[in-house]
Formats: structure tokens, C-alpha cells, sequence
């Protein structure tokens, strides 16, 4: 019985709690939400410390009756997979809530408000990726909705009523598939076992015997909740509205830990427990996965809201994302993992550059803004680094993970690896021309051109309305930047932790690993 | 002829009454008599106290009786059979009672208050005349027709009847005494009494072509095992000289019936009639209660007599009950009212209980059984909350006058918007528990296409909750909305009880779930 998930599942709830009641203070409740997003992360640590990558597959185990009548149990344990997402859900949060410390609410709003549904939302995300009972991991994929569904609906931008329902709507659905799926593995366990679980190291040998077409039925209900999470084209519509309209923290935390739900559940879930399902429909699911790509691509170069333009590239990213886990090689798959948690960090801080651009211009249109980087050299400065860790270029972060998604996915699917590869083309393209329009040439756009004084006025940055990156700003962004040159250059302690659960992951689904082979 | 002459003719033996066991039963319809008599002999000025405490003391009375005798009585894992074998008491109806009982006391509650609305939601004097000037008149008079309370009494009665009955003709008589109150207490809306007759009459009219059924479905059921005993029928079902052709059109018949108090589409057409027009203590009674009380029925009636011949009715169930579902999720997003909105929901949730229904196990009875007791709190702390929001007309049911009001009224809003996610049936609500028990004793039954076709239904469904939520958190408020009116203890206790239980029963539904699944039907 280990507390320490326990702690990290109830140490933001009662945070939520207190910021709520503590509403009529923005200033107080701001401080007490970054002091629990603190403790939170310091508790992350230990969890991590505590973790012992070659010992068991799951580990910091708890569990409770919860409902005898149905076999549930209230039980949490995490694998190398959920403790690093976790761990960035941690370092995310305060980063968000620093980030979204002098945002402007809409009128009426209070930030105690905004800030107490972001932290009953972390102890939702926490839940989901610590969760090891199917039905428990249910409810946490539920509840987690309702959080965000307020952020959106109550603090986002001008269409945000519209954005926050089609988001739960297509997440409820996805979610309601998913429970036909869920109680399905109930009865079938209840069939073999006598007893029904939803235990989900039990129901991992109970299905894997199960005969192919019921198991690519059950894989189907669990496969669109997450591809709509995830989300895989053709279910993705949703999140460009959604990321559009969220307010800047809720999209870091929407793009950067809620999607990955699917990604999560497509490893702890549709593979271990339906393998012959997977490896049947492994080819549909790499086609959406490229599709993707290039899709995603190819609509972030054409986007002219830059809100807009980070959703479509987190569709083109997950796409990668796919393509490594259902790839089944070791090296991709661990690429996988690694670039849930690098996407993450380059494009929670993209987002985050992006809201401080909107901070200042007031605009969501790119044809707003051109020049900036006159004005703003610092924010031009990160703006590009977040972008170039986007576009995975060599000693940032996401290289690392590409890279090894597109070697470890080459010997069993060559030919989807080579059309994701053009995906990086794309990436350069779409990053570096938005920051071509933004930031560089001279400083033009209705959003900037009264801060210099009318067209071709002579620029100068200390006289300007606009300003460059206050010390918070710059704090917020600086552990981004180092996570994105750590990880880029020394990457091993992260790898060290997924490796051997993407390896466990892997042999439950019983595939050979062909470059693994070839060493030998 | 002649051997009917030539019998010897025997004593009429006075059945055996088990009074202990019957005594919730009879101490709720004893009350409502004694009621009655207050009607008729105290002064006007102490009624309302009188039946106020009357009814709580009987139905405290009664679920004390109940839980002494469910707590002693050592036949109680198999159940008894009483009154010559036309009531069971076993462990389901156990529960059903307490169910009743206690949505009985929620509605109560909303009943008797009288803060609200100054003197009560019901008329003054229920014989005025539509159109004439004592219908502003009575608008101001602080007081009520206090026959509400003796009907809701033999109402209640008439239910803990209806799911206890162990033969037809027992169940037709319960039947009419739970509905003739009902139709009754339709019509007593203190405002906007056109609307309350119509929905009376359109009640009373359609609710009599279904006992009509019912009724014709029992004779022929009748003729078909020579019977009326649950017990007989379901033996006769299993010879085979019989008339297959009177068991279908009685069954079919009678099912009808059966449907039409559950509010089951396509058997619907009253239900947002009524709901809108009822007065809303009066929605909340029927919405939860009277669903119980239809159930309860269809359940015994499912597993009593038709158990075995499941394989010839199922199909056409199946299909009523996906009928049902869309009709509720598919109507319910056409709504502008938030009554009838509620009412097409409560329909949807009609085709979610009756997939429980026909699951004809163990799993599907318990399942049900948590599903009606969830869906009634729910139902009562919704129509509680209806209920505080007024503008100078009374109720301010219409859709757009609920924009903002989380501005006005934050708790108020939060309460609804959780009351709106339990019956989404999102998790930690009642209403997921319920919907998960329902659907999971479905798919072990092997009616997966089904369960998967009500999860589609719920999600859609799902819409015309969330809009509500919209209005009301992200919406700007109406310059002249309505406002919010601080409730008195009554509905308070009627909202707060409502509201917890649905907590409780999503966070922690063990002890309940087990209950409801402790025993099965005797017949």
C-alpha cells in the first residue's frame, strides 16, 4: 500500500477546494493554487525517486473495495508509461498557472474560479494515468471532462460556448463507446472467472485468449474513445475548436496532457488487452496515423489563427505518436512515449508563447502581427525555440523522439515511414513561416502598427507600447527551455523509465522485435 | 351446469393475513382514510397542520414498520405470501417500498411547502372556473385544498399496491388507486390553471383507455391460463394445448397498460403534457414515484408470468424500448420548456429501465431496482429546484428565462447542473451507477446491439443537459429574468435530500446496490 498516488490524487482536489472558497481574494487564491501545484510537484519527485524502473511492471500499488457488487476496486499503481506523464502533468500545472497568472478573464470571472477547475482538473488527470482499474479509469476519463468543459465554456474566447460543448460532446460519446467496451470485459470476466473484475492486470490474461472478433469488437469501443482523444483524423474537428477558444492555460493542459489520454490508452489498454485485435487492425490504425501527419501538416501551413495553428499541429504530432505504437518495435515505441512527453513540453510552451504574442496584440490572427520581433526580441527569441523544438530539429527534445519513432517504425512498416518523413519537411515549412510572418521583416499589422506609431515610423523597442517578456513571463518559459535542451541532448534518465514498461507493453502483445533481433 | 349445482357447497375461508408483514401497506391507506375525515371534520384554519402531520407521521410510521420487519422477520430470504396469496412481501418489494416511501416523503415535502409560493403550489378552491374573476382572486388567498394530502396518500398506496401484487386483478384495483389520485392532484396547479385542467383531463382521458387495456389484457390472460395468479399464468405458458393467440394479444395488451404508467414511448404522448401542467410538486410525485410504482409492476409482472415465454415477447420489447430511447433523447432536444424537457428525459430513462426489465436476471432486477431509486432523487431534487425559480407569473419554466442564472444564483445552479450530469449518467453521480448496473446486466443477457444503441442514445441526450448548463454558466442573464427564491425548510430538506442520495448512491453505491440485489421475486 504505497500513499503516494493517493497524495498526488488528493493534494489538488483539496487545493480546488480552498481555492474556491478563498474566490473573493484573486491575489490569495492565485498564490495558495501555485503553492499546491508546488507541493504536487515536489510529491511528483518522490513518486519518481521512488519508482524503480527494473522492478515490477506496476508499482507505488494501492487498492480498496470500492463496489463488491460489480468487482471494482478503487486501486492506482503506476508503469514507467503513466509515471512520466504524470510527472509532466506535475510540472505542467504550475507552469500553466504562472502562464496564466494576468490573464484577462472574461468579464465577471473570477481567477479563484479559473483556478480551482484547473487543479479539480489535475486530480482528474492524475486519476486517469494512475488508475489500474478499468472501471476506475472510466470514471476518471469522465470526470475530467467537467473541468475542462467550464474552463472553455466559462473562460474562453468569443465562440466558446460552441467549442466547449462539441469538446464534451464528442468526448462523451467517444467515452459512452468506450463503457459498451468496459462492461463488456466485465461480463466476459465474469464468464471465465466466475467473478467479474475489472482488475486490470487480471483482465489482461483474461482477454488475450479471446477469440479474434470479439476482441476486435471490445478493441473497437476502447480504439475511437482514445482516437477521439487523441485525436486521430477523421475524429479530430473538435480540438481545433476547442484548443482555439480555451483560454491559453486550459490549452496547454487540453493539447498537452488531455490528449494524450488516447495515446496512454492505446498502450495500457487496446494493446495488452486485445493483442491479436491490434496486430489485425494495425494497418487501419498506421493509415489514420499518417493521414494524420500530413493532414495536420498541411492544415497548420494554411491556418491563419494562431490558436488555430497549434491544434493542427498537435494533430499532425500525434500522428507520430500512433505511428510508433503501432508500429510494435521497442525503439518506436519507446520514441512514442518520449514524444508524449516532449510534445507536451514544446507545445505547451508553444501555446504559451503564443498566449503572451495575443497578450500583447490582442489578436488571434497571424496577418495581425508582422515585425515583432523588433519589439519583443526575447519573446521572438523563445517564440522560435518553442517552434523549433516543434519541428523536431536536432538538440531539442523532439528530435530524440521522432527520431526513434521513424528508425524503430522503418523495418515493419517502411512505407508509412517514409510519407510521415515528409511530415518533417512540412513541420519546418509550417513553423518557420509563421515565425517568418510574425516576427521578422518590418513591423506591420493592425495589432502592432499603433504601438510604433504608423507605418514605416522608425522602431524603438524601449519607446514602444508593446512590451518584451516581463520577469514572470520569463520565468514561467525558462524551465521549458531547459527541459527542451536536456532532453535533447541527455535523454537517458526519461528513456531509462519507459524502456522496460514499453518492453512489458510489447511482449503482452507478443511481437517479435525485429531490431532487436538484428543485434543479436 | 349441473356439477356446478351438485358441489357441496364449502365455507368461505377468511384468508390469512400476515398483518405484520402488510403493515406499511396498511398503515399508509389507513392514514389516508383518517385524512379523508379530517377533511370533512376539522376547520379549515388547522387542515393544513393536521394533514401536514399526519402524512409525515404515517409515512415515518410506515417505513419504521417496514425496516422493524425487514430487520426481524427471519422468513425474509425467501419472502411470504399474505392475503390468500394476492400479496408478496419479499425482498424486492421490500425495496420498492422503501423506495416509495421515501420518494413518498421527498414529495411530501415539496408538497407541503408553502414558502415559494405564498400559501402553497396548489388552488385555492379547486372549483372555480377557468375565465372567471375568482381565478386572479384565489391567487392571494393563503390557503389550499388540503385534499392534496389524503391523495397522496391513497396514491402511495395504491403504488406500494401496484408492485406487491401477486395476481392481475389485484394489481388492476392498485392500479386505479394510485392513478385516480393523480389525475385529481394534475388539476390542482394554483397558476396558469387552464394549463393544469388540460393536463388533468388529457390524463385522466388517456390514462383510462389504458387501464382499458390493461384490463381487457387480464380477461384475456384470463382465458388463457383460467387464472389470474402470476404464478398460474407463467405454468399455463409452459403447456402446450393452449391458446397462444390469447397470451400474445393479453400479454399484449396488458404490457400496454403497463407501459402507459411508465411513461415507456411510444406510450409517452401525456407525459410532457402532464409534467408541464401538473403542479411541479406534483411532476416530482409522479415523475418518481409513479415510475417506481410502473416498474415495479413490469417487473413482477416480466419475471412472475412471461418469464418463460421471454423469447416470443422479447423482440417487440427490444423495440419498444429503443423507440423509447430515442423519442426521449431525440424530442427532448426540440424543448423549450425545461418541465417538458425533464419529462422527454424521464421518457428516454423509461427505455434505459426497461432494458434492465427484459434483461430477465438477477443482475437486471437488482439493477433496475438502484435505477428507479437513483432516477427518483434525481427527479425530486430537479423538480425542487424548478420549483425556485419564478419570475411574477409563478414558475419561470421557459428555457431562455434560465439563461445566466449562475450569476444570479450560483448554488442553485451548481445544484441543477449536478442533478443534470446525474442524469447524463456521468460518473460519481446516481446515474451513472444505475445506468452501469442496467447495461451491464443487459450485455451478460446477450443484447449488446442494444446496450450499444442506449449509450448512443445517452450521448445524445447528453446534448440537451449540457444546453441547459450552457444557459445558465455561460450565458448573460436576461435583464427581466426570473429570480431565484430562497427556499423554505421543506424544499430545502426535499432538495438537499434529493441531491445527496444521488451523491452518496454515484460515490458510494455498494450497501444499496447489494440490498437491491439481496433477494428475488416469489410468486
Amino acid at each position: 500500500m504505497s500513499w503516494t498516488l493517493i497524495a498526488l490524487l488528493l493534494l489538488p482536489l483539496v487545493g480546488s477546494l480552498v481555492v474556491a472558497f478563498l474566490r473573493g481574494n484573486d491575489r490569495l487564491a492565485k498564490t495558495v493554487a501555485l503553492a499546491f501545484s508546488l507541493v504536487e510537484l515536489a510529491l511528483a519527485v518522490l513518486a519518481w525517486t521512488a519508482f524503480d524502473p527494473g522492478g515490477e511492471r506496476l508499482q507505488l500499488t494501492s487498492s480498496a473495495d470500492w463496489i463488491p457488487a460489480f468487482g471494482v476496486h478503487l486501486s492506482f499503481g503506476v508503469d514507467g508509461i503513466a509515471l512520466v506523464m504524470i510527472a509532466l502533468i506535475a510540472f505542467l500545472v504550475p507552469v500553466v498557472i504562472g502562464g496564466s497568472w494576468a490573464d484577462k478573464l472574461p468579464e465577471g470571472r473570477s481567477a479563484g474560479g479559473f483556478f480551482a477547475l484547473l487543479l479539480a482538473m489535475q486530480t482528474g488527470m492524475v486519476g486517469v494515468f494512475a488508475a489500474t482499474d478499468v472501471f476506475v479509469f472510466y470514471v476518471f476519463f469522465e470526470a475530467v471532462l467537467v473541468p475542462m468543459y467550464f474552463l472553455i465554456g466559462r473562460f474562453g474566447g468569443p465562440n466558446r460556448q460552441y467549442a466547449a460543448m462539441k469538446f464534451f460532446l464528442y468526448s462523451l460519446l467517444g467515452g459512452l463507446i468506450m463503457l459498451a467496451s468496459v462492461i463488456g470485459l466485465y461480463v466476459v470476466s465474469a464468464d471465465k472467472l466466475g467473478q467479474g473484475t475489472f482488475d486490470w492486470a487480471t483482465l489482461v490474461t483474461v482477454t488475450r485468449d479471446l477469440p479474434l472478433s470479439t476482441q476486435i469488437w471490445l478493441f473497437l469501443g476502447f480504439f475511437i474513445a482514445f482516437a477521439i482523444k487523441a485525436p486521430l483524423v477523421p475524429l479530430h474537428t473538435w480540438l481545433p475548436d476547442a484548443g482555439a477558444e480555451a483560454p491559453v492555460g486550459a490549452g496547454v493542459l487540453l493539447v498537452g496532457i488531455l490528449d494524450k489520454i488516447g495515446t496512454f490508452g492505446f498502450l495500457r489498454y487496446c494493446l495488452p488487452l486485445f493483442p491479436a485485435a491490434s496486430k489485425e487492425l494495425a494497418p487501419v490504425v498506421l493509415v489514420l496515423a499518417v493521414v494524420g501527419i500530413l493532414y495536420g501538416s498541411l492544415l497548420a501551413v494554411g491556418q491563419s489563427d494562431m490558436k488555430r495553428f497549434v491544434a493542427y499541429t498537435s494533430i499532425a504530432h500525434f500522428g507520430f505518436i500512433a505511428l510508433g505504437i503501432f508500429a510494435f518495435s521497442s525503439q518506436a515505441g519507446t520514441g512514442a512515449v518520449l514524444y508524449m512527453v516532449n510534445h507536451g513540453i514544446s507545445t505547451g510552451m508553444l501555446f504559451l508563447v503564443v498566449g503572451m504574442v495575443m497578450a500583447r496584440g490582442g489578436s488571434r490572427l497571424i496577418e495581425d502581427y508582422g515585425g515583432m520581433a523588433k519589439l519583443t526580441p526575447v519573446l521572438g527569441g523563445l517564440f522560435f525555440v518553442a517552434g523549433l523544438s516543434s519541428l523536431a530539429l536536432p538538440g531539442t527534445n523532439s528530435f530524440v523522439s521522432e527520431f526513434l519513432v521513424l528508425i524503430g517504425s522503418y523495418p515493419n512498416a517502411p512505407v508509412y515511414t517514409i510519407l510521415a518523413a515528409v511530415g518533417m519537411v512540412l513541420a519546418a515549412l509550417y513553423v518557420l513561416w509563421l515565425y517568418q510572418r510574425v516576427f521578422q521583416g518590418p513591423v506591420r499589422g493592425t495589432a502592432l502598427i499603433d504601438a510604433v506609431g504608423g507605418p514605416g515610423a522608425a522602431v524603438d523597442p524601449e519607446k514602444a507600447s508593446v512590451p518584451d517578456l516581463n520577469k514572470r513571463e520569463l520565468a514561467v518559459l525558462a524551465p521549458l527551455v531547459a527541459l527542451i535542451l536536456v532532453l535533447g541532448f541527455y535523454p537517458k534518465p526519461v528513456l531509462d523509465v519507459i524502456t522496460p514498461s514499453v518492453g512489458a507493453t510489447l511482449s503482452e502483445v507478443g511481437v517479435a522485435d525485429p531490431v532487436a533481433q538484428e543485434g543479436k | 351446469m349441473t356439477t356446478f349445482l351438485s358441489q357441496t357447497v364449502e365455507r368461505l375461508q377468511a384468508p390469512e393475513i400476515d398483518y405484520w408483514a402488510v403493515a406499511p401497506l396498511l398503515i399508509v391507506l389507513g392514514a389516508a382514510c383518517l385524512s379523508v375525515l379530517f377533511e370533512a371534520f376539522l376547520p379549515k384554519a388547522v387542515r393544513w397542520a393536521a394533514q401536514v402531520l399526519l402524512t409525515f407521521f404515517t409515512l415515518l410510521g410506515a417505513g419504521f414498520a417496514l425496516l422493524t420487519y425487514a430487520v426481524a422477520e427471519e422468513t425474509l430470504e425467501q419472502g411470504k405470501l399474505t392475503l390468500a396469496g394476492t400479496i408478496a412481501v419479499d425482498r424486492p418489494v421490500i425495496f420498492l417500498w422503501a423506495t416509495l416511501l421515501m420518494l413518498g416523503l421527498g414529495s411530501v415535502l415539496l408538497i407541503a411547502d408553502r414558502s415559494v409560493e405564498p400559501g402553497g403550489a396548489f388552488v385555492a378552491d379547486a372549483s372555480i372556473l377557468p375565465g372567471s374573476g375568482g381565478v386572479r382572486e384565489q391567487l392571494i388567498r393563503r390557503e389550499m385544498q388540503t385534499e392534496v394530502f389524503p391523495l397522496t396518500l391513497f396514491a402511495l398506496g395504491g403504488m406500494m399496491t401496484f408492485v406487491a401484487a401477486n395476481d392481475l386483478l389485484t394489481m388492476f384495483i392498485a392500479l386505479e388507486v394510485l392513478s385516480l389520485p393523480l389525475y385529481l392532484m394534475a388539476g390542482l396547479a394554483r397558476r396558469r390553471r387552464l394549463l393544469s385542467q388540460e393536463a388533468a383531463v388529457k390524463y385522466f382521458l388517456l390514462g383510462a383507455f389504458a387501464s382499458a387495456f390493461f384490463l381487457y389484457g387480464v380477461a384475456l390472460l384470463y382465458g388463457f391460463a383460467g387464472s389470474v395468479k402470476l404464478a398460474d399464468i407463467a405454468n399455463a405458458t409452459t403447456a402446450t394445448d393452449r391458446s397462444d393467440t390469447l397470451l400474445y394479444a393479453g400479454f399484449g395488451l396488458l404490457i400496454v397498460g403497463l407501459l402507459f404508467k411508465a411513461s415507456v414511448g411510444p406510450f409517452h404522448a401525456w407525459t410532457p403534457d402532464v409534467y408541464q401542467g401538473s403542479p411541479t410538486p406534483v411532476t416530482a410525485f409522479m415523475a418518481a414515484c409513479t415510475k417506481v410504482a410502473a416498474f415495479g409492476g413490469i417487473l413482477r409482472v416480466l419475471y412472475g408470468a412471461f418469464e418463460r415465454s421471454s423469447w416470443e415477447w422479447s423482440g417487440v420489447l427490444w423495440g419498444v424500448a429503443i423507440a423509447s430511447m430515442v423519442i426521449g433523447a431525440v424530442l427532448g432536444l426540440t424543448q423549450t420548456d425545461v418541465k417538458r424537457m425533464i419529462a422527454y428525459s424521464s421518457v428516454a430513462h423509461a427505455g434505459f429501465l426497461l432494458i434492465g426489465a427484459i434483461s430477465l436476471n438477477d443482475a437486471g432486477l437488482s439493477g433496475t431496482m438502484f435505477y428507479l431509486m437513483a432516477y427518483g432523487f434525481t427527479t425530486i431534487a430537479a423538480f425542487g429546484v424548478v420549483s425556485l425559480v419564478r419570475n411574477a407569473d409563478g414558475e419561470a419554466t421557459h428555457l431562455s428565462q434560465w439563461a445566466g442564472l449562475a450569476k444570479r444564483s450560483p448554488l442553485a445552479a451548481a445544484v441543477f447542473t449536478f442533478l443534470l450530469l446525474a442524469l447524463a449518467g456521468l460518473p460519481l453521480t446516481s446515474g451513472f451507477v444505475g445506468k452501469f448496473a442496467v447495461f451491464a446486466a443487459a450485455i451478460e443477457a446477450g443484447m449488446t446491439p442494444l446496450v450499444v444503441i442506449a449509450l448512443v442514445a445517452s450521448a445524445v441526450a447528453a446534448f440537451f443537459y449540457l444546453r441547459v448548463i450552457v444557459l445558465m454558466y455561460f450565458s448573460e442573464p436576461a435583464v427581466d429574468g426570473p429570480t431565484v427564491s430562497v427556499p423554505g425548510a421543506f424544499t430545502t430538506i426535499a432538495i438537499t435530500l434529493g441531491a445527496a442520495v444521488t451523491l452518496v448512491l454515484g460515490v458510494y453505491p455498494p450497501d444499496v446496490l447489494e440490498w437491491a440485489g439481496a433477494g428475488v421475486f416469489i410468486f
